[in-house]
């Protein structure tokens, strides 16, 4: 049986016969489309028995060229594009966005609007993390895991459509502010999530943490060494799994977190088992945070009094219930060379999204459309760092490792 | 020695690019807090290791590029390397001019291990060749996110959001 090999693969490839299968070299194709890769990704792995001797990732499955269309959109636009690269907390990339560009302007948000987003931000990481580890349990066969995991995002999801409007393509944010306030009945559903999701999460914990297969088929799986890992430029749950206390939150505070009372969250080995129990831990610290800063819920406006910034409600634009002001604030700021106008200049702005650093880079040329719009996915450095954990081990190893990376195509290809 | 502030931090690698390599400096900058320097592409890959190595940048946290067509700046191109130190919380941008005539400038993946990728990926969106990048093809650039067989560097300025590199070969299907 002669085996197709990729043509650009550097592999070496022998001739193999029905009767010594596994005493030789095979190359085993997976992905794009398997269930187990939870997006589109591929990867052709060089076999020998089934111990991995060399893989090559293949990506750009999913690219939309988000960066491209983000340059010739003004940035209250481009918020949009970004509810599609992370599809699992799309609010986390609105919000970074929003953020870089107000750093860049100088604008400091409302309490109330810092307050609002960290609740977003953080009901976002955990429903982030949950499928993630429900995703990762289900690989290795707990599918319960995944079910229980898309019931609380569920509860996350209908919070997320009563304050969004949207359960996906939220674009919450504005510059300088958000799209409206919460509903009123916010606190409340918020509470009984941190009661739900609380519970749900140390189910899962008492399902996993002493499951012998999970157990057995984590511990030591997939280890990348910290040194690896910085210079790889892991960040997020992968890079604290391998011990190295780096969050955006706690090293670069943003929206008030410094003002927040919660630990970094770290743990030893960099395997599978690490990244599983940062995950886990993270998501009691995000109940902690949300916990907190419902308490603190300040009243008063949650956009900024700039006029040039933000965009008029409908109700001060159309009469009766507004007037000329609020259309032609309106107005000005929807014609060219008006409205959100940062001044020349470029800016790296990073947030800490629940795969790692998600990075904006910006450069304006003082217009309303970004010069330049580069999007610093962690699945892209993440991934790359893949096939490095993957050699040496065993290929049942492969999906194990793929699921605890949490890989996110949108983000991955944008 | 007690932590410096990011602002020191990033004056004394300016300090450093200027000491050690004082005719590749073309230029620094500084917008919204954060400063950056701008360096001739020669030497990219001393500078930035001696970036690492002395003031421990260890993390590249993103590599990428920017197109300054027709804007009068001093070449097309710009490489920008985003460099973080965990040990000293802070960042610094290291700005590589490449020209439009020879777009070439050397790899950075003995530096760091996160290079190779966001340099395919610059490759892909605005043509610079990363000259010994460990994972050429014959010698080229290989592309990573879009088809190998994909026409243009859709990044580049002069490549229009629809049109160019368009298909029309698609079938057409008509109702009734």
């Amino acid at each position: 049986m002669a085996i197709q090999r990729p043509t650009r693969l550097p592999m070496e490839v022998e001739e193999q016969t029905e009767g010594d299968l596994g005493a030789k070299r095979m190359v085993v194709n997976f992905g794009p489309q398997h269930p187990a890769t939870h997006g589109t990704l591929r990867s052709i792995m060089e076999i020998e028995g089934e111990i991995v001797t060399a893989m090559e990732l293949e990506i750009g499955y999913l690219h939309t060229g988000f960066e491209k269309l983000g340059e010739y959109r003004t940035y209250n636009q481009t918020v949009t594009i970004t509810d599609r690269m992370n599809y699992l907390s799309p609010l986390c990339n609105n919000i970074g966005f929003s953020c870089a560009v107000e750093h860049m302007m100088g604008i400091e948000v409302t309490p109330r609007c810092a307050a609002i987003r960290v609740i977003m931000y953080e009901l976002s990481r955990i429903a982030d993390h949950i499928l993630g580890v429900g995703l990762q349990a289900m690989d290795l066969g707990a599918f319960s895991m995944m079910l229980w995991a898309f019931i609380e995002r569920e509860h996350l999801y209908d919070i997320f459509e009563e304050v969004t409007g949207a359960r996906l393509t939220t674009s919450y944010t504005r510059i300088g502010g958000l799209m409206h306030d919460v509903p009123p009945n916010f606190d409340a559903k918020v509470r009984e999530f941190l009661k739900t999701g609380h519970r749900t999460i140390g189910e899962m914990e008492a399902m996993l943490n002493d499951n012998k297969i999970f157990r057995d088929r984590t511990i030591g799986v997939n280890v990348i060494s910290a040194q690896d890992a910085i210079s790889y430029g892991l960040t997020g749950p992968l890079l604290r799994a391998c011990g190295v206390p780096y969050d955006v939150r706690k090293a670069r505070p943003y929206l008030g977190y410094d003002s927040y009372d919660w630990d970094l969250v770290t743990h030893e080995g960099g395997d599978v088992w690490a990244r599983y129990r940062v995950r886990v831990e993270e998501m009691y610290q995000s109940l902690r945070i949300i916990e907190q800063a419902l308490d603190r819920m300040p009243e008063g406006p949650i956009n900024v009094g700039d006029p040039e910034v933000i965009i008029p409600q409908k109700t001060a634009t159309n009469a009766p219930g507004g007037g000329m002001e609020g259309l032609i604030y309106h107005f000005k700021n929807y014609m060219f060379g008006h409205g959100v106008c940062p001044d020349p200049g470029e800016v790296y702005f990073a947030t800490e999204a629940p795969n790692g650093e998600l990075g904006y880079y910006l450069v304006s040329d003082g217009t309303q459309k970004a010069y330049r719009w580069r999007v610093r996915g962690p699945s892209f450095f993440n991934y790359q760092a893949f096939g490095e954990m993957c050699l040496g081990g065993s290929i049942s190893d492969v999906v194990s490792g793929l699921s605890s990376l949490n890989i996110i195509a949108g983000e991955l290809d944008r | 020695m007690s932590e410096p502030t990011e602002p020191d931090l990033q004056q004394r690698a300016e300090d450093l690019v200027r000491e050690r390599f004082h005719d590749q400096v073309v230029a620094v900058g500084v917008h919204a807090g954060q400063r950056w320097i701008e360096v001739r592409r020669d030497k990219i890959v001393e500078i930035l290791k001696t970036l690492r190595d002395q003031l421990k940048f260890e993390m590249l946290m993103d590599l990428t590029a920017v197109d300054w067509l027709n804007q009068g700046r001093l070449e097309r191109f710009t490489v920008v390397y985003e460099l973080f130190s965990l040990t000293h919380n802070g960042y610094y941008r290291v700005k590589a001019w490449v020209p439009e005539h020879e777009p070439e400038i050397d790899s950075a993946f003995e530096v760091w291990k996160a290079a190779p990728w966001a340099e395919r990926e610059v490759f892909d969106m605005y043509g610079l060749h990363f000259r010994n990048h460990p994972e050429l093809a014959d010698g080229r650039m290989r592309r990573i996110l879009l088809p190998d067989a994909y026409p243009g560097h859709p990044l580049r300025k002069d490549y229009p959001l629809e049109g160019f590199g368009e298909r029309y070969d698609f079938e057409v299907h008509r109702r009734g």
